[in-house]
């Protein structure tokens, strides 16, 4: 990972040389040659598509929790509502009392170092009964400690003791936040993104086994 | 100090796994008992951690399929159905005719290998020795199905993103009908030995009830759910693949104990023949579908499930237009079913443990990842 971050700042200078000089694209070769630099840039890449999830349990969701609900929208069908970190509990509550969402199937989350508001906590419900998906999705800082979902879903205990294990996020009364898949004495957070496997293996192998990694 | 004799009943902590048999891998299962009675349990897992999902964001969407095979590695088929779909939906592609109803074929046949393994292990935990050896004679079959399509038997990696990774073999439909009509009487056999008999009856009724409203409390899907009497199937509900253009029925139980959930995978098997035999008389000719050689997916998420053996299978792909995926989870079923192990043991006598355990039929790779 580190070499390829190097390459890619290094290769901006060429890249804007070539655009300085406009009249040497006539040579054929040139244009392929400045074609991968360009294409390593650090460009932040588009933004989801979304678009506008309409309905009737979006209306609901914005009639009851107006300001805290930032987002209503829709990926390749699929609907999302994005709220704030302190709507997330009560409109899972609502969502499962008031619109049959009995089934939380996942929590899971995603890292974004360089945001403000560094992970994306997302929860996927399930209901039986209208036979539909929705996601919520919320962002919380690195010290934020969310609360926990436990109360309304009891399937949510190791689901986030699985988030806590990967990612550091402490669930706000939650009965047993402990690790679940990593040894209680594993340092870090493997699904943050500044662990790469080779410095956690690097580390592993002079710690445990007392020699350099070969890697 | 305080008299005591042995008449007096102390919490006993027993350690069961990770080395056990009947922990179907490296389980580690602390129970804590009033003389046989179970009063509380702790699950340790971990043991089989491999970090896919690190490794998935770490790989391009090419190179990570295989690594899913590892994880339900009795069921490799359906988690690599599930990753594929996945993918092409979050490429929003489809695979063509030929490749869907092959792979219907393959993941029932999957389904089929991974239920005869769970039924010859469980009842192997309960005492009952010789299913065991007639399941895996079944399996032999399936697996040599895989064999000669894809060359490997376990981890098949056979389909790609996009369609699949080969042209069907010659005699492939003649092999898998061929498998179906020996197949069905094979299943009554097992039910001969299993179903009426007395000590099997003994051992499963009404044990490890787990009713649906709690399977929905825990989020626990598959053969469990339906064998709480809950009539729901992904396959039914979301059909994917296809599935919409096949006639088969959902089994389900009433009771929500082991004895149902048994009854439910048995027919769970003769309905995978059902779908089987249906969609080998229907591949359509035509393209197996072509893998993108670069797959770069537009930023955004998807979240896509499947029905696998053991239930809802599902990834949730996260794309920052990258050949790598941003974020890979999988929602496995066998960890999350096996968060209603304390639920279902609670109460009961140690031995049925053993029972409950085998009946939640957990794969710890996928538990772990």
């Amino acid at each position: 990972m580190a070499d390829e971050q190097n390459a890619e700042g290094s290769a901006p200078p060429p890249a804007s040389g070539g655009v300085s000089e406009p009249p040497k694209q006539k040579d054929a070769p040139k244009p392929a040659a400045a074609k991968p630099p360009a294409h390593a840039a650090p460009k932040p890449p588009p933004p989801m598509a979304a678009t506008a999830w309409e309905g009737e349990l979006p209306n609901q969701l914005k009639e009851r929790f107006g300001d805290q609900l930032t987002a209503c929208s829709s990926y390749l069908g699929q609907n999302f509502a994005v709220v704030q970190p302190e709507a997330v509990i009560p409109v899972l509550e609502f969502l499962k009392l008031e619109a049959d969402f009995d089934y939380l199937v996942d929590i899971t989350a995603v890292d974004y170092p360089n945001r403000a508001e560094r992970f994306d906590l997302v929860y996927i419900l399930y209901s039986f009964r209208r036979n539909e998906r929705v996601r919520i999705k919320t962002m919380i800082t690195d010290a934020a400690q969310p609360r926990s979902a436990v109360p309304v879903h009891t399937g949510a205990n190791w689901l986030e003791r699985e988030v806590f294990d990967m990612f550091g996020i402490q669930f706000a009364g939650h009965p047993d936040m402990r690790r679940i898949l990593l040894p209680e004495e594993w340092q870090g957070f493997p699904l943050r993104k500044e662990m790469s496997i080779i410095q956690q293996d690097n580390r592993w192998v002079r710690e445990n086994l007392g020699i350099e990694s070969g890697q | 100090m305080p008299e005591t004799t042995f008449l007096d009943s102390t919490e006993l902590v027993l350690n069961m796994g990770p080395q056990h048999p009947s922990t179907h891998g490296v389980l580690r299962v602390i129970l804590k008992l009033d003389g046989e009675k179970v009063i509380g349990t702790e699950c340790v897992i971990g043991y089989l951690h491999r970090g896919v999902e690190k490794i998935g964001e770490n790989r391009t969407y090419q190179q990570f399929a295989p690594y899913v095979d590892r994880m339900d590695y009795v069921a490799a088929v359906s988690n690599g159905l599930g990753y594929c779909l996945a993918v092409e939906k979050l490429l929003n592609i489809e695979a063509p005719p030929r490749a869907q109803v092959t792979r219907v074929i393959l993941t029932e046949l999957n389904r089929i290998a991974s239920h005869l393994l769970w039924l010859g292990t469980h009842a192997l935990d309960i005492g009952a020795i010789t299913p065991v050896f007639y399941c895996f004679r079944e399996r032999e079959e399936v697996l040599k199905i895989f064999e000669n399509y894809c060359g490997a038997r376990l981890t098949t990696h056979a389909f790609r993103v996009g369609g699949l990774q080969y042209e069907l073999y010659d005699g492939f439909e003649q092999q898998v009908k061929a498998f179906c009509d020996m197949f069905l009487p094979k299943v009554d056999e097992y039910e001969e030995l299993l179903t009426n008999n007395r000590i099997w009856v003994a051992r499963l009724k009404g044990v490890g009830i787990l009713t649906g409203d709690e399977c929905k409390e825990f989020g626990v899907t598959g053969p469990v759910l339906r064998a709480a009497g809950v009539k729901w199937d992904l396959r039914k509900a979301q059909p994917y693949s296809g599935y919409e253009q096949y006639d088969f029925d959902v089994p389900t139980g009433e009771n929500g104990d082991t004895y149902d959930r048994y009854i439910v995978r048995m027919q769970e098997m003769r309905q995978s023949v059902r779908i089987i035999r249906q969609a080998v008389d229907r591949i359509p000719a035509g393209p197996i579908g072509k893998t993108p050689k670069v797959i770069k997916p537009a930023t955004g998420e998807v979240y896509v499930s499947i029905e696998a053996p053991k239930g809802e299978l599902g990834y949730f792909v996260v794309s920052d237009n990258s050949t790598q995926p941003y974020r890979m989870r999988v929602r496995p079923p066998s960890f999350v079913n096996l968060q209603a192990l304390d639920r279902m043991v609670r109460g009961g006598l140690v031995a049925d443990v053993v029972a409950i355990i085998g009946t939640l039929d957990i794969v710890l790779g996928e538990v772990d990842r």
